[in-house]
Order: C-alpha cells, then sequence, then structure tokens
C-alpha cells in the first residue's frame, strides 16, 4: 500500500525508459536540473511538416519518477503515429498533465523529480525561435 | 555504548512515532522534553521581553536569556561575551560576512577588480563546504573582487592539507573551513588551517554546525577566530544559532544588522554602537530559543558529549560493517577514527546484476522506500554542490547517528536497502 507510488508501470518504464535516445535533428531542445539532487535531463523534439511531433526523446539519469516521467511524457508528445502533439498543445502542458499521466500521488518531495522532463520541454519551448 | 532505552524516554517524539527509526539527525535532531519544558517555562511563567522590563518577570527573562549564553560559552571554551546569539547557522555566517567586510580594520577593503586585474587578497575555503558557509564568501569575494580557492579532498575523504599550504599564502585574508563534513562525516583538523592561516596573518572561520554537541569542540584549542553553529542539530529548538567571536575582534566589529538594543547613542542622523556582543543581536531576539539551547547544552553535559561520540563511533562502525555486505554499493565517508557519525553512500547496483539483491537503486527512490517503512534517512546534494561534484556523483543518500539510535537501527536501514533493490531489480 506504502509503496503505491512505485507502481509496476512506473517500474517498467525506468528499466526500459522509451526514446532515451539523442536526436541530430530536432526542432525543440532543453534541459531540466532537479534542484534537490542534481539530477539532469535533456530533452529533444523533432516536428513534421504538418506541425505535429513526430518524435520525441531524453537524455539523462535519475531516480525511477523522473525516468518514467520522461519515457511517459515523450511517448505522450508523439502519441500514436501521425497523431503526434501540435506546438499548441506542447504549450498547454500543465504540472497536472504529468501527476495525471503519471497516476500517481506525487508528495511534495517528490515534485521535482515528477516535473524534470516537463521541465526541461519548457525550457526547450522558451528556446524555441517561433 | 549509552542505554538507548533510557535515553529514548528522555525524547518524547519516539513515544508519538513508536516504530521511528531516524537516522537524520546531520539535517535535524530531536528534542529532549527537558528543552521543551524550559522554553514551556517562558512562555507559561515568566514571558516578557529582556533587557528592557523593570519588572520581576522581566529580570527572570534577561537572567535565563544570559544564562543560555553563559551556558553555551561554556560549553565550546569561551566567555560568555564572545557568544552572539543567532538565528542559525546561515545567519551567523552571513552576518559575519558582512561584519568583516564593515569593518576596515580587519579586512581592508581592496578596490574592485578590473576584468585582467591580478587581484590581491585571497580568500581560501575547503570544497567540503556547506552552501551557508561557502556562498555568502562567494558572494564577497565577488563584491570586493578577491579571489577564492578551494582545498580538495585528499586521502580518506579527509582535506589535502599539502595542499591547503600550498593555497595560503601571504594573499590570503580568511580561511574557512568546515568541523565535521555533513556529507562524509569526516572530523578536519581545523587546527592545522588555523595555523597555517594565523602564520600568514588570516582569520580563521570554521563551521561546526555538525560538530558542537557531537564531539568535543574547544574554540581555543581549534584555534578558531570565528566559528558558528545551530541549535537544532544538537537537541536545540530551531531558529537559535551561535556566532562565537574571539573578545578583542568581535570588540573591533560594526553590527550589520542594525535596530533597537544595540545603539549607544542615536540622533536624526546618525548612531553609536554599544558593546559586543549586545552590538550583533538587535531587535526581539529568539528568548525561548535561547533558552532551550541553554537546556540542551545542559542536557549533552550530563550525558556527556564524549559519550555520545563514543556511542555514535561504535554505530559508525557497525554501519561500515553491515553495508559494505552490500553488493554494489559506493560508501562516502571518512573511515571511523575521524567520523562524526555520518555515511553517504550511493547503491549502483552490479553490471550484470544476478539476483534481485544486486541492483541499483537512486537515492531519491531508496529514501522513499525506507520512509515507508518509518526508516528516516537522507538524499540529495546535502546543499554540498561543489563536494559533490568532487566525488563524481549528484545525489547521495545519507544516515546519521546521534545518542538516541542503536544497532537494530541500522539493521532497519539494511532491510530498507534491500527492499528497495528487490522492488528494483530487472
Amino acid at each position: 500500500m506504502d509503496e503505491e507510488i512505485y507502481k509496476e508501470n512506473i517500474l517498467d518504464h525506468n528499466r526500459n525508459p522509451h526514446n532515451r535516445e539523442v536526436l541530430d535533428e530536432y526542432d525543440l531542445r532543453g534541459g531540466g536540473t532537479n534542484p534537490t539532487c542534481g539530477d539532469e535531463l535533456e530533452l529533444f523534439v523533432k516536428l513534421g511538416e504538418d506541425g505535429k511531433v513526430t518524435h520525441a526523446t531524453f537524455l539523462g539519469s535519475g531516480c525511477a519518477i523522473s525516468q518514467a516521467g520522461a519515457s511517459m511524457l515523450t511517448d505522450k508528445l508523439k502519441g500514436l503515429p501521425g497523431q503526434g502533439m501540435t506546438l499548441a498543445g506542447l504549450k498547454l502542458l500543465a504540472p497536472g498533465d504529468i501527476y495525471s499521466m503519471l497516476g500517481i500521488h506525487i508528495s511534495p518531495g517528490r515534485v521535482n523529480c515528477a516535473l524534470l522532463a516537463y521541465r526541461a520541454l519548457n525550457d526547450g519551448l522558451k528556446n524555441a525561435k517561433a | 555504548m549509552l542505554d538507548t532505552k533510557a535515553i529514548k524516554k528522555d525524547f518524547p517524539i519516539f513515544e508519538h512515532e513508536k516504530d521511528l527509526v531516524y537516522l537524520d539527525s546531520a539535517a535535524t535532531s530531536q528534542t529532549p522534553q527537558v528543552v521543551l519544558d524550559a522554553m514551556n517555562g517562558y512562555y507559561t511563567s515568566f514571558r516578557s521581553n529582556i533587557h528592557r522590563g523593570l519588572y520581576k518577570m522581566g529580570e527572570e527573562a534577561s537572567e535565563a536569556y544570559e544564562s543560555a549564553r553563559a551556558s553555551v560559552a561554556r560549553f565550546i571554551g569561551a566567555a560568555p561575551e564572545e557568544i552572539v546569539l543567532t538565528s542559525g547557522a546561515t545567519a551567523s555566517s552571513n552576518m559575519l560576512v558582512r561584519m568583516l567586510e564593515e569593518s576596515g580594520s580587519i579586512f581592508p577593503r581592496t578596490p574592485l577588480g578590473f576584468q585582467g586585474e591580478s587581484l590581491e587578497d585571497e580568500i581560501v575555503a575547503t570544497v567540503m563546504e556547506h552552501h551557508a558557509s561557502l556562498i555568502p564568501l562567494q558572494e564577497l569575494a565577488k563584491r570586493e573582487g578577491l579571489a577564492i580557492k578551494l582545498v580538495p579532498v585528499g586521502l580518506a575523504y579527509g582535506i589535502d592539507y599539502d595542499a591547503a599550504e600550498k593555497l595560503i599564502t601571504p594573499k590570503t585574508k580568511i580561511v574557512a573551513c568546515v568541523l565535521a563534513s555533513n556529507v562524509l562525516g569526516t572530523i578536519n583538523d581545523v587546527r592545522r588551517l588555523a595555523d597555517l592561516a594565523h602564520k600568514v596573518g588570516a582569520l580563521m572561520i570554521v563551521d561546526a554546525t555538525e560538530a558542537v554537541g557531537h564531539i568535543p569542540v574547544d574554540v581555543k584549542k581549534l584555534g578558531a577566530d570565528f566559528l558558528y553553529f545551530s541549535g537544532h542539530k544538537m537537541l536545540g529548538p530551531t531558529g537559535i544559532g551561535v556566532l562565537y567571536g574571539r573578545k578583542d575582534l568581535l570588540e573591533a566589529l560594526p553590527p550589520s544588522v542594525f535596530g533597537g538594543g544595540i545603539v549607544e547613542k542615536v540622533t536624526g542622523e546618525s548612531a553609536t554602537w554599544t558593546s559586543s556582543p549586545k552590538r550583533f543581536e538587535a531587535g526581539t531576539p529568539n528568548i525561548a530559543g535561547a533558552i532551550g539551547l541553554g537546556a540542551a547544552v545542559e542536557y549533552l553535559g550530563k550525558v556527556g558529549v564524549e559519550n555520545i561520540h563514543a556511542h555514535v563511533r561504535e554505530l559508525t562502525s557497525y554501519a561500515f560493517e553491515k553495508l559494505a555486505q552490500i553488493p554494489g554499493i559506493h560508501v562516502f565517508a571518512a573511515p571511523v577514527e575521524q567520523n562524526v557519525g555520518i555515511i553517504s553512500f550511493t547503491i549502483d547496483g552490479l553490471p550484470a546484476a544476478a539476483t534481485a539483491l544486486q541492483a541499483g537503486v537512486h537515492p531519491h527512490d531508496l529514501a522513499q522506500i525506507a520512509g515507508d517503512s518509518n526508516v528516516a534517512i537522507r538524499a540529495g546534494h546535502h546543499c554540498a554542490a561543489p563536494l559533490m561534484q568532487t566525488l563524481g556523483v549528484p545525489a547521495t543518500a545519507r544516515a546519521s547517528f546521534y545518542l538516541y539510535n542503536e544497532k537494530a537501527d541500522i539493521d532497519a536501514l539494511i532491510e530498507a536497502i534491500k527492499k528497495a533493490q528487490m522492488m528494483f531489480a530487472k
């Protein structure tokens, strides 16, 4: 019961993270640091001609929550083939979306872990030209 | 070893949290009932401001406050007039830097250096410093155009004293060193650095936050010009701390925080200051906190700091032995003879983990899983980022021991580590 935070899907994403690679060609690239532990994460996003995300990847190490968060977030950005999120959609993502995506209770002590990839995405959006 | 059954009875938290395994005293210690009673006594029977009221309660409060100052002074081999009561080590450190900066006499101002200009004066600190000690010095260096140099870590997670000898030169104005590292547990040979500092006319500042109340501390024996610590890591309440300054040095320094209670004469334009240490305690201080700290010091004196250290040393040694049996563990800690009772570690796991008990676990995940079994440890960079960079890890898990801990607490930690490894097994 107590370990509810380490649900099987979280542990799965941590063991075998999706999209854990560098993109050589990308439209967005952002970084984030967890101020409580110094874990660092970089996130890359490539948009297709229709303006939808075709590739989303990340690189970095960290705790299970931050790794699962990055793995699930990059999956979410890509969506099903041809159904990636749009730039406008990325901008609308809020911390609440990340918590629902993780599907676990995030205590105040783990907020920085849960939002590490989300912060990297926002950093990328801030750096984007248009 | 100490009779922990009896000692635990002195701490109401263990009555309230019956299965608590508290291994985070390096972050903050627990509070004995005598400290709570002393503070409660002030609030319930003689609450009034100090140094002002001419009525009986006012005198009682002043006496209790000054008697706490005297207890603290005795505890670290200082005189009462060398003790400034602050809100904690961070406040002490910041105040001190500003006081030194404002005083032309002790710390001559150097003109702000232009780019490329060779900078004359230097500050030497160690890479082990806590952010509370390091950052005020960094900011001072920036404002005044000084260079700041860090003594690296040497053998057995101690200071590299040979490097210190080379770094401390006639250019050095301040040498700062932590007495006990909050990450590695290392008890540093501060005296050795103090002698080097004094040989070149530099001031020796000591951060004794993890040391006072854990090992015997004597400011004179250490050769400290200034030394500071917090009450809450030595059984006292939060929000109270100490800045010790050698009498002649304190007397020459101006205040850096201004307000009531520190003045001799005030006109519309300016003010002159009263004597030290009162000059450095503007405004109504944390009276209850000071009284609580005084009671903590008396309690520690009764148990005996030497006895506490011997007890903690035995626990540290036991923990080293148990942790060493975990496959893929990396321990970052000074050997038991030089350790204040703090062990940092990471569970890296084995590359090709054959069994579940060889899995790696991130410090945050470990601390959370341990916490779920009511085993309180810490994970993170412990506000010592430069040291973590030296160690080459972003974060560690940290267990710290104090008088109320017992070997069973370490067994519980080992169980929690195993449980976490099982959860994270591939």
